[in-house]
């Protein structure tokens, strides 16, 4: 028994993952994706829907047979199955979470079946306790639609947004629920700004630098004039922030390459260009990319945002220290 | 009296002290690394309060980086203040030394600055 437990645990939980996927699947063929992005939260709220939907296919089931419905209320598996198994076939069109409902008692009656035929096999306890479950959640489900009955019309959340057709409805009076509204919100703001759908993890994109090696000491920097056009600065300012940042001098090539002393790989450049954005390019203010260098009345250089029109102003760049290397330094002093 | 009274509080003297309170405070401690030949590089240490003493910083660093390094003086480094200079990437790990409270400086992390790559 104790081997058992572990797995009667797996199955409900893999069962609530089967619901999370039915869901989708549902949302993927249906007309009704919107319903897909409030919906796959967790269980918990799955649950908390379904006593919303259960009373929806319930009154249909009603409709069309009240009297089996009613009938196997309780305790009659069998009736039970047969009922929902009609509900599913309608369901087709319906919401999404009367298909949760159904394709749950789908298996369930499928496995019922096998119970009956051979009967009690070590490896079926497991599933039948999950059938048991599953039934008496259909039982409370039927029980609620019992209860609430009529006022069920209006949860039929059904409908095309985009068409404007169902509860979509411009002159449709009833009152739409919390979650498709949610969704036709989201739905419309992706709609209508695009650009807005990877606002999320927005970066200003600059192409990645090259660097080549000439010879064993000197790096060339291949496309700073590039880089310098889309960041819209000088080729001067980015060049002195490079040479005073990596503590290296340089010089520009013919083809207005920077040739820089040392041997720097493109991560490092990489690195130091992104230093140099953050200080010199972006907005403090809107952080947006979008600004201008300028210098001001008194030697001090200002940064003026395009986006948000914000002035503020940056260091200059200074050198500092820096050491001297190699033969010179025996020079100086010898 | 009330005149006295209104001496005592000069507001330009006051406000240069002020200022150049501000700028001590502004002052920056910049970590540089410098590419030598073949993978060998130095770290420099420029502005470090000279409320503490460069040569017992020095030589703790020493030790505990397990680097060599000297003090460039102040007239050695073209009025840049004392330097302290380390052998090898030691970018980190002074970092770390400096902003450290119980056996660093306890200096302010928003005063220091890691240059290069």
């Amino acid at each position: 028994m104790d081997a058992e437990k572990p797995e009667v645990q797996r199955r409900t939980s893999r069962k609530s993952v089967a619901f999370t996927d039915e869901r989708l699947v549902v949302d993927a063929d249906g007309n009704v994706t919107m319903i897909a992005s409030p919906n796959d939260d967790t269980r918990e709220t799955a649950m908390s829907h379904t006593p919303r939907t259960p009373p929806l296919h319930a009154a249909l089931g009603a409709f069309t047979d009240a009297s089996q419905a009613l009938a196997a209320d309780p305790v009659e598996g069998d009736g039970l199955d047969l009922s929902l198994m009609k509900k599913k076939k309608k369901k087709a069109k319906k919401d999404d979470e009367d298909a949760d409902g159904g394709d749950e008692a789908a298996p369930a009656e499928g496995e019922e079946v096998i119970d009956l035929s051979m009967k009690k096999k070590k490896k079926k306890k497991a599933p039948k306790e999950d059938d048991e479950f599953a039934k008496k959640l259909e039982a409370l489900k039927l029980e609620g639609k019992d209860g609430d009955e009529l006022p069920t019309e209006e949860t039929e959340q059904d409908g095309d947004m985009e068409k404007g057709t169902g509860i979509w409805g411009h002159d449709e009076t009833k009152t739409v629920a919390y979650d498709p509204l949610l969704a036709r919100f989201f739905t419309l703001l992706a709609q209508k700004n695009p650009d807005h759908a990877s606002s999320g993890t927005r970066s200003y994109k600059i192409p990645p630098p090259q660097c080549l090696r000439e010879g064993n000491k000197k790096t060339i920097f291949a496309n700073i004039a590039e880089i310098c056009k889309r960041m819209k600065r000088t080729d001067e300012h980015v060049t002195s922030y490079l040479f005073a940042e990596l503590g290296t001098s340089g010089s520009v090539d013919g083809a207005r390459r920077l040739v820089i002393k040392g041997r720097f790989q493109q991560k490092q450049i990489e690195n130091v260009l992104r230093t140099y954005i953050i200080e010199y390019v972006t907005c403090k203010t809107c952080r947006s990319p979008n600004t201008e260098l300028s210098k001001g009345e008194n030697r001090l250089y200002f940064i003026t945002c395009n986006s948000c029109g914000s002035r503020r102003s940056v260091q200059a760049i200074k050198t500092g220290f820096s050491a001297q290397v190699g033969k010179r330094r025996k020079m100086q002093q010898g | 009296m009330s005149i006295e009274n209104l001496k005592t509080y000069d507001p330009f003297a006051e406000a240069d002290d002020d200022s150049g309170q501000t700028k001590q405070t502004q002052e920056y401690i910049h970590i540089r690394i410098q590419q030598r030949n073949g993978r060998k590089t130095l770290t420099t240490v420029q502005g470090i309060p000279s409320k503490f003493d460069h040569k017992k910083i020095l030589k703790v660093v020493k030790k505990e980086f397990a680097c060599n390094g000297t003090i460039i003086s102040d007239t050695e480094s073209k009025g840049m203040g004392e330097v302290i200079q380390l052998q090898g990437d030691q970018r980190l790990k002074i970092k770390e030394f400096l902003t450290n409270k119980n056996e660093g400086l306890g200096l302010d992390e928003k005063t220091i600055k890691v240059h290069g790559f």
